[in-house]
């Protein structure tokens, strides 16, 4: 009776990822209504500047309906998928000045979409066709499973990193990618990254950026960037942040119309429920298909007019971005040394609203494996009271690592989950320690018994011999 | 291996077959005359000679209404003073549940709407990008690649987009008559349904708009019955895409197809889906608010997880949910646009039936369905394109030509009026009348009314009663519009 589309689980809506969101919202931490609740650290949501934009809204006090400046009954018939013009022309100049002037972008390039949920489908539905194949570096943000695969019927093949070099992505990763994609049958169109990357919150080296751009070019296939985080980068990398927007102006034509970039503001604006993504590419023909496509989910005039006016303001959006880069790396700093107090390791991270924490100590097996991934997932759902993203749901390659988001609460409730975490690894090292006593008490024991059962076989056997 | 090296420009290689078979649409015609006006629009000071859009499906006439509503308040935006506490709170929500509050004054929105006639869950309300995003979803949730959904045609065009262009699914029309006021038959349906299975295609429902678009029509409760029933037999959806259900401004009043299931025995709900929008109801087509509302509720939940690809803005799910739970608002909107509607209506249709122009009796929507073949040298499609052209560019006027609707005959045009001014549409219909004396001057005949058996039926000149009814000059040959879903006469 119903499509197909139905009865598969590809909306990936089954994973840890969402489970735990499930979790979360039947028993929500609050500081003073429920203060044993279950912390949610498991969504990558920016709410540490929000004072910021209030302040400024404020000051301003709009209202769309201002004669002269805004036309109601414009704004409420303005359906144009071209965008709101003044919209565009901010989110391009604020493009640019998150990269620090670095590279800069070109309003007519932008294609408005409802978030980069719908952007990354867009590019699917655009550049591949069902059966294709786009690679993926692992590990990868979930969400990606529903949003490029689910209704377009293109296939992800990952590109397996590791923490030997922490997860970076090599030419030889990638040609292993390709190569089992074609063993799959399967048409690879293209590589998909998001920079900074979600999970791990680094930024591609200059290495790193060579060698993508490299490989697609020697394939002839697309790259993506998912550059949603770009305003998050707190730190400067040796090698600064480098957005693949820098192959858009390489001077090999071909090249630069299989570039394209995704954005959106709900991570670096902190505002995921306005629903303003985009897609940025030089290839006219993709834009053009894209823009038609935007039709299925264009953003809001009155989002777009507010945001337009919004952005505009050069004082406030220098302002902002300063502050909440500065805002992101103290509550980082935050996490990062508290867990280190307690023996957890991070990957060192120069962006993102999250680390990529190395919990592999905590697993409680001799070796790590995904089952005690899982287990060490739900022990800390349900005892420790913290909703934290698995990395199998990343589809990570090797157990044990988990995302923590540290910028969707106030310091209160991250000194509350901190103090959790500690507990729980005191406790786990605690019964380890204890267990390990018991072993090697055990262990002694058996030792000292053997030697008896060794000295009475010998005596045993002497007393044979002699006789 | 990769893409193919494509050599020269030919860029569209690099892209899928779906960003480059042409399934948007986009080429027809309907957006031919968008262009024409997009590069000449009309303005009453600074282009008087310009291109006046009447292509474009808006309602118009009551934005001072929402306007004045926004002023009064404040509270209801997230940027004004009195609004901004709720900013973190709406900045951060992206459930795609939307907002309970948004959700609930959509369901009360669309049963008053329907006079309490059906009552509307909440909990069964799906956000979407638009109509165009809840068409496309529910087509994705309801049927896959090659399966069909049958359209009575006239029909919007941009279905061929939603329905098909993403989805891989196919649209089928249903031709329906002229002799009958294009509405859809039930030999016709069947035959159309029969038609397709037996070619080998895998039928998964009937799509129709009720109001129509483009015909400016309502289905009356026994034609819905009769759908009903027949969808139900076969086993095939039935999506019904209410979006203009708050335009009928006149007789007979809207019957929903959510009234009518109860009525049905063999109904199955599982198979019954509405879509809707406040883009025409409310004149907001900026602000991309889009419904579905499906009795199925495994449509509900996979619909709502879809929905995360067209999520209404939650600064305007705040906005909505404020406005449309102001009750003494809602009461007077819901008096005011269609009484406003029926003025402009009347105003139109009796200036053209002075000039001998006959529209079809239409009770709802922003537009009226056109009778032009008497300006036809031949009923022909190019004849009717030409006669557009000349329309466009000479008497510039942007009308829909009705083969961009898949009309199975010549001749006939959607015209729109509610998008204007009241200025406007009379220069509008001044060139309408200089044109038609132009053409009498030049000594091109018209075929009279009633001289040939084809136009003998419903599209004569209209006409108000003393009590403001629109109602038919009186002819022995006029269907009852009543039952509009007749048997066909052989």
């Amino acid at each position: 009776m119903l499509s197909r589309k139905l009865s598969s689980n590809s909306h990936g809506q089954d994973s840890s990822y969402f489970l735990g969101w499930e979790e979360y919202t039947k028993n929500p931490f609050h500081a003073i209504d429920n203060p044993n609740g279950i912390i949610q650290m498991g969504l990558a949501e920016n709410q540490l500047s929000v004072d910021q934009i209030k302040g400024w809204l404020k000051r301003r006090n709009l209202t769309g309906c201002e004669p002269g400046v805004s036309d109601f009954k414009e704004l409420a018939s303005f359906q144009d998928y071209h965008g709101l013009p003044a919209f565009k022309s901010a989110l391009a100049a604020f493009m640019g000045k998150i990269r620090d002037g670095r590279v800069t972008f070109d309003e007519e390039k932008i294609v408005l979409t409802a978030g980069a949920t719908s952007a990354n489908e867009i590019l699917m539905f655009c550049l591949a066709d069902p059966g294709d194949a786009f690679l993926l570096p692992t590990p990868y943000y979930p969400g990606f499973d529903r949003d490029l695969k689910w209704r377009t019927g293109v296939e992800i093949i990952p590109i397996h990193t590791s923490s030997s070099n922490n997860f970076r992505i090599t030419t030889s990763s990638l040609e292993q990618a390709f190569r089992h994609a074609q063993t799959l049958g399967m048409t690879v169109k293209g590589v998909l990254i998001t920079n900074p990357s979600n999970p791990l919150g680094t930024t591609i080296t200059r290495s790193e950026f060579n060698q993508l751009i490299r490989f697609v070019d020697s394939k002839n296939i697309h790259l993506i960037s998912d550059e949603i985080y770009a305003g998050t980068v707190f730190n400067n990398s040796p090698d600064g942040f480098i957005s693949v927007a820098e192959a858009l102006h390489c001077g090999n034509h071909s090249l630069s119309q299989r570039i394209h970039l995704v954005y959106s503001l709900s991570k670096d604006m902190g505002m995921p429920g306005f629903r303003v993504g985009l897609i940025y590419s030089n290839n006219p023909s993709l834009v053009s298909a894209a823009t038609k496509m935007s039709s299925f989910g264009l953003v809001s005039a009155q989002t777009q007019y507010l945001l337009a006016n919004m952005l505009s303001d050069e004082s406030f959006v220098h302002s902002y971005i300063e502050e909440n880069r500065k805002r992101i790396r103290e509550r980082k700093q935050l996490m990062v040394s508290r867990l280190h107090e307690v023996g957890i390791p991070c990957l060192e991270s120069n962006a993102g609203l999250f680390c990529w924490v190395d919990m592999r100590g905590l697993l409680d097996e001799s070796g790590p494996s995904f089952g005690g991934e899982k287990r060490l997932w739900t022990r800390l759902i349900h005892e420790v009271g913290l909703n934290v993203c698995a990395g199998s749901s990343c589809h990570c390659s090797e157990p044990g690592w988990f995302r923590i988001c540290f910028a969707n609460m106030d310091e209160w409730a991250m000194e509350v989950a901190m103090d959790r975490i500690k507990s729980f690894a005191d406790s786990i090292r605690g019964q380890e320690q204890a267990a390990g006593t018991v072993l090697g008490q055990r262990f002694i024991l058996l030792l000292l018994l053997s030697f008896i059962f060794v000295d009475d076989l010998g005596r045993t056997l002497s007393s044979q011999v002699k006789s | 291996m990769g893409i193919p090296k494509d050599g020269g420009n030919g860029l569209g290689a690099v892209l899928s077959k779906i960003a480059t078979d042409g399934r948007h649409g986009e080429d027809s015609p309907y957006f031919d005359g968008w262009k024409a006006y997009e590069e000449n629009p009309f303005h009453p000071a600074q282009n008087p000679d310009g291109v006046i859009q009447m292509g474009l499906s808006e309602n118009g006439l009551c934005f001072d209404l929402t306007e004045d509503w926004m002023k009064s308040n404040p509270k209801a935006s997230i940027c004004t003073a009195e609004g901004v506490e709720n900013f973190s709170s709406i900045a951060n929500f992206q459930d795609y549940h939307g907002l309970p509050e948004f959700r609930q004054a959509i369901a009360r929105f669309m049963t008053r709407i329907r006079c309490g006639r059906a009552k509307f869950d909440s909990d069964r309300i799906v956000m979407s990008g638009g109509c165009t995003g809840a068409c496309e979803t529910l087509v994705f949730c309801l049927a896959d690649p090659e399966d069909a959904f049958l359209v009575p045609s006239p029909y919007y065009p941009a279905f061929n987009r939603d329905v098909r262009w993403r989805t891989g699914v196919q649209l089928i029309p249903i031709n329906c008559k002229s002799s009958n006021n294009f509405q859809l038959t039930l030999p016709e349906l069947e035959s159309a349904y029969e038609e397709a299975v037996e070619s080998g295609v895998n039928v998964k429902g009937l799509i129709l708009t009720n109001p129509s678009n483009p015909l400016g029509t309502t289905l009356d409760r026994t034609s819905l019955r009769e759908l009903l029933e027949f969808t139900s037999r076969k086993k095939i959806h039935l999506v019904c895409d209410e979006i203009y259900s708050a335009t009928v401004f006149s007789s007979p009043e809207f019957t929903s197809v959510s009234e009518v299931m109860h009525e049905v025995e063999c109904c199955d709900p599982n198979l019954v889906h509405i879509i809707y929008s406040l883009s025409k109801d409310m004149g907001l087509p900026g602000f991309r608010v889009g419904v579905i509302y499906s009795y199925n509720n495994t449509v509900v939940s996979i619909a709502r997880k879809m929905s995360s690809f067209g999520l209404v803005s939650s600064q305007t799910q705040l906005l909505v949910a404020s406005m449309l739970s102001d009750e003494e608002f809602v009461e007077k909107f819901l008096e005011e646009s269609p009484r406003r509607l029926r003025a402009r209506h009347r105003k139109f249709v009796r200036a053209l039936g002075e000039v001998g122009i006959g529209c079809l009796q239409g009770n709802a929507g922003l537009f009226f369905w056109m009778d032009l073949r008497h300006f036809l040298k031949e009923q022909t499609f190019e004849e009717e394109m030409r006669l557009w052209r000349v329309i466009v560019h000479d008497v510039r006027l942007n009308v829909s030509p009705g083969s961009s609707f898949g009309c199975p005959e010549p001749g006939f045009f959607r015209v729109c009026f509610a998008n204007m001014e009241e200025g406007t549409a009379d220069v509008a219909l001044g060139r309408i009348r200089a044109f038609v004396s132009k053409r009498e001057h030049d000594g091109e005949k018209k075929r009279k009314w009633g001289g040939n058996k084809m136009l003998r039926l419903s599209l004569k000149p209209l006409r108000y009663d003393e009590n403001n009814i629109l109602t038919t000059m009186s002819s022995p040959d006029m269907m009852s519009p009543r039952s509009p879903l007749v048997r066909a006469r052989n």
